[in-house]
C-alpha cells in the first residue's frame, strides 16, 4: 500500500533519513531548513531504528562527527544552509581527501554573507567546483519537488557508498518549506556490523583480530604518492561522470529553444514555457538533477537543433557557465536571474527570454 | 656472557605489539614517543586494541597512526573531539580517543573541546601540553607561558598584548560531563608510570559511561624551545610545573581537595 503524505521538504528528508537507514544524524540550526532537526528529534529515531541524533556545537563540528561516523563504517548525514555550508568546507575536503561516504544536504538561502532566509542558487559554484581545498568533487544532486527531496535522501546513500564519495543534495529554502503530497518509500534497516565488515573493509571500527589496521587520513607527505592518489580520486570522477549523469526533458522533442534550469528555478521555467507554447513559441528545457556530473552530452546534443539556450537561476550567472562549456559556443547561450532571495516570476522570465531571442 | 642474559626469565620488558616497528618521527628527547608507548601498552593490557579507536590531530604527532598499531582516524586540526564524539555515539561499545597537542586543543580546537567535554562524551582525551606548536617551527601557543620566548613572540609572551597562557585542564574540569581530570608527565621513569596508570583509570572510565576522561601531559619540546634535551626537561620542571602543577584534578566526578 502507498504511503501519502503532506510534507515539508525539510520532513520529507528528515523522514527519508530515517528510512533510508542512515545510522546517524549531525547538525546545526540554522534557517531555512531547522526543521529536519525539529522533525528528526520529535520523531525519536534512536527508538525507530537506533539512529542517533545529535545537535553539533556548529557547523564545524557537524561535518567532522560526520568525517568520524563516516570514517567509522556508518552511514550519516547533515543538513544546513549556505553559511552553515561554508564552515563545512574544510571538513569536506577532508571527507573528499579520505574518500568517505556520506550525505551533506544544503537548503539555499540568498547570500553573501548572512544574507537573508529566502531561496536562492547561489552556491552553485561552490557545490559543483569543489568548494573546499584541493582537487575534488562531490556528487551534487539537485531536487524540484518535496517528492525527490525524500528519494534523493535515500539514493545519496547508494551513490555515496558505490563510489566512496560525499554527496551533496542541493536545494533550496522554497523546495525546503513548501508543503506537497509525497509518498514515503519503505523502511529500509540498517547496515549490519556484517554488512559493514564486508562492505566497508577500509573502516576503522577496531582492528580486526586476524587483520592489518586500518587507518583514515588525507595525509600523504610525498608528492609522488599524493599525486597517485589524486590522479585515482580523478578517475572516479570520470567514472561517476560516465555513469550517473541525471537530467529531466520537457517538452524538448519539438524544441527550437531550451530552457536550463535545476530545482526551483526549472519549477518557475515550466510555467514560462506553458506561456511560451501558448504564443505559439516552441520551447522546452532540460533540467540538470545531477549538478556534478553535469548533463553535458545532453546539452550538445541539442546545440545543432536549436536555435538557443536560456538559462535560468537564482544567482547571477553561475550554471550558465557549464551550459556554455557544454554547448562549447556553438549555439547562442543567455542567462536570467534573480538573486538574495528574489523569485523569478514566470512572466518576467518570458519577457527577458524574448527580449534575448526576438 | 650476554647470551647467558638472554633468557626469557630475566626479561624485564618488551615493545608493546599495540606499537608498530615504524621508527618514530619524533625529535630525540620529545615526550611524544613516551605518551603513545604508554596509551599503547595501557591497551594492550586491558586486552583492547580490536575494540579501540584512536583520532590523531595536527601537530607533531599527526602521524600517531604510523606507530599505533590500532585502527586510527586523522582529523583535521583541532576537530579530533568531535570525530570522536561521533565514533563514540555509532559504537557506544568500542573504546575511543583522542590524542591532541595544546595548540590542536585549546587553541583551534577549544569549541570542539569544551563541547565534548560539557555532553559528556565517554571518551578519552588525552592532552599533549609542551607550551608552543612544535609541529610548525615552535610558534606561540595558548599554552605559552608568561615571558616565554617564541618564534612568534621573540621578546617573550607579553600577557597584555598576547593574552594569558589557557589552564584547559582547569577549565574543562569545572563542566559536569567530565569525569577525570588529570595532569601529569613523561620525562621520568616515575613519572611516566604514573602517567600510565592515569590513563588506565581514563581508559577504565569510559566503559562505566561516565563522561570525558581528560589526561593532561606537560611536555617538552626540544627543538621548538630550543634547548638540549636534557635542559629542557630541568626547564620543563623548573617553569612548567609551577603554571601547570602535577597530579589529580577531579577523581569519579568529584574534585580532588589539595
Ligand atoms: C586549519 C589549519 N591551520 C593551521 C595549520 C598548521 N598547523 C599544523 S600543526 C599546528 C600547531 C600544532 O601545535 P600543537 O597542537 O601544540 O602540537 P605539537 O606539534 O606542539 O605537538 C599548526 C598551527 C593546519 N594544519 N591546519
Ligand atoms: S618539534 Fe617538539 S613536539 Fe615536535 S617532535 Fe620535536 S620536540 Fe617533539
Ligand atoms: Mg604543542
Amino acid at each position: 500500500m502507498k504511503e501519502l503524505r503532506l510534507m515539508k521538504g525539510n520532513e520529507a528528508m528528515a523522514e527519508a533519513m530515517i528510512r533510508a537507514g542512515y545510522d546517524g544524524y549531525f547538525g546545526y540550526p540554522i534557517t531555512p531548513q531547522s526543521e529536519v532537526m525539529e522533525y528528526l528529534q520529535a520523531e525519536r529515531p534512536m527508538e525507530r531504528t537506533g539512529m542517533v541524533v545529535l545537535q553539533a556545537e556548529s557547523e564545524v563540528a557537524s561535518i567532522n562527527m560526520l568525517y568520524g561516523g563516516a570514517g567509522s563504517g556508518k552511514n550519516v548525514v547533515t543538513s544546513s544552509s549556505s553559511p552553515g555550508i561554508s564552515l563545512m568546507q574544510e571538513g569536506l575536503s577532508y571527507i573528499a581527501g579520505a574518500e568517505l561516504p556520506c550525505l551533506v544536504i544544503n537548503v539555499q538561502r540568498g547570500g553573501p554573507g548572512l544574507g537573508d532566509i529566502q531561496p536562492a542558487q547561489a552556491d552553485y559554484f561552490q557545490a559543483v567546483k569543489g568548494g573546499g581545498h584541493g582537487d575534488y568533487k562531490l556528487i551534487v544532486i539537485a531536487p524540484a519537488s518535496v517528492q525527490e527531496s525524500s528519494d534523493f535522501v535515500k539514493l545519496a546513500l547508494e551513490l555515496s557508498n558505490k563510489y566512496r564519495n560525499p554527496v551533496m543534495i542541493l536545494t533550496d529554502g522554497a523546495i525546503g518549506q513548501m508543503m506537497e503530497k509525497v509518498e514515503l518509500f519503505p523502511q529500509q534497516p540498517r547496515w549490519t556490523i556484517e554488512e559493514i565488515r564486508e562492505k566497508k573493509p577500509w573502516a576503522t571500527f577496531g582492528k580486526p583480530a586476524d587483520g592489518e589496521r586500518r587507518i583514515i587520513t588525507s595525509l600523504d607527505l610525498l608528492p609522488e604518492k599524493l599525486e597517485a592518489h589524486n590522479t585515482h580520486l580523478q578517475e572516479k570522477y570520470r567514472t561517476i561522470e560516465k555513469n550517473e549523469v541525471r537530467y529531466e526533458e520537457i517538452m524538448c522533442e519539438d524544441a527550437e529553444y531550451i530552457f536550463v534550469a535545476y530545482g526551483l528555478a526549472s519549477r518557475i521555467c515550466q510555467k514560462t514555457i506553458q506561456l511560451l507554447r501558448e504564443k505559439g513559441i516552441k520551447v522546452g528545457i532540460i533540467r540538470p538533477i545531477t549538478l556534478y556530473p553535469f548533463p553535458k552530452d545532453i546539452l550538445k546534443s541539442y546545440a545543432s537543433k536549436v536555435n538557443g539556450f536560456f538559462v535560468v537561476e537564482m544567482n547571477a550567472g553561475q550554471m550558465v557557465e557549464d551550459v556554455q562549456l557544454a554547448v562549447e559556443c556553438k549555439e547562442k547561450v543567455s542567462f536570467y536571474g534573480r538573486t538574495g532571495g528574489v523569485l523569478p516570476t514566470p512572466e518576467e522570465v518570458m519577457e527577458a527570454f524574448e527580449k534575448s531571442f526576438k | 656472557m650476554y647470551t647467558e642474559l638472554i633468557k626469557p626469565e630475566n626479561l624485564v620488558y618488551t615493545k608493546t605489539k599495540v606499537m608498530t616497528d615504524k621508527e618514530l618521527s619524533y625529535c630525540p628527547g620529545c615526550g611524544h614517543g613516551t605518551a603513545h608507548r604508554i596509551i599503547m601498552e595501557v591497551i594492550e593490557e586491558m586486552g583492547i586494541q580490536g575494540e579501540t579507536i584512536g583520532v590523531a590531530p595536527v601537530g607533531c604527532s599527526v602521524l600517531a597512526y604510523e606507530f599505533m598499531n590500532i585502527d586510527v582516524q586523522q582529523a583535521a586540526h583541532g576537530r579530533a573531539p568531535a570525530l570522536a564524539t561521533a565514533i563514540k555515539r555509532l559504537w557506544p561499545e568500542k573504546y575511543v580517543f583522542t590524542y591532541q597537542g595544546d595548540g590542536d586543543l585549546a587553541a583551534i580546537g577549544t569549541a570542539e573541546t569544551i563541547h565534548a567535554c560539557n555532553r559528556g562524551e565517554n571518551i578519552v582525551i588525552v592532552f599533549i601540553n609542551n607550551g608552543i606548536y612544535g609541529m610548525t617551527g615552535g610558534q606561540m601557543a595558548p599554552t605559552t607561558l608568561p615571558n616565554m620566548k617564541s618564534s612568534t613572540s621573540p621578546y617573550g609572551r607579553d600577557e597584555t598584548e598576547m593574552g594569558h597562557p589557557l589552564k584547559m585542564t582547569e577549565l574543562v574540569a569545572n563542566l559536569p560531563g567530565v569525569y577525570y581530570v588529570t595532569r601529569q608527565a613523561v620525562h621520568k621513569p616515575s613519572h611516566v608510570r604514573k602517567a600510565k596508570k592515569a590513563i588506565r583509570k581514563a581508559f577504565e572510565n569510559t566503559a562505566k559511561k561516565t563522561g570525558v576522561s581528560f589526561v593532561e601531559i606537560v611536555s617538552n619540546c626540544n627543538s621548538g624551545w630550543k634547548m638540549r634535551p636534557t635542559d629542557a626537561n630541568q626547564w620543563m620542571e623548573d617553569n612548567m610545573f609551577p603554571y601547570y602543577p602535577l597530579g589529580d584534578i577531579k577523581v569519579d566526578g568529584l574534585f580532588v581537595n589539595k
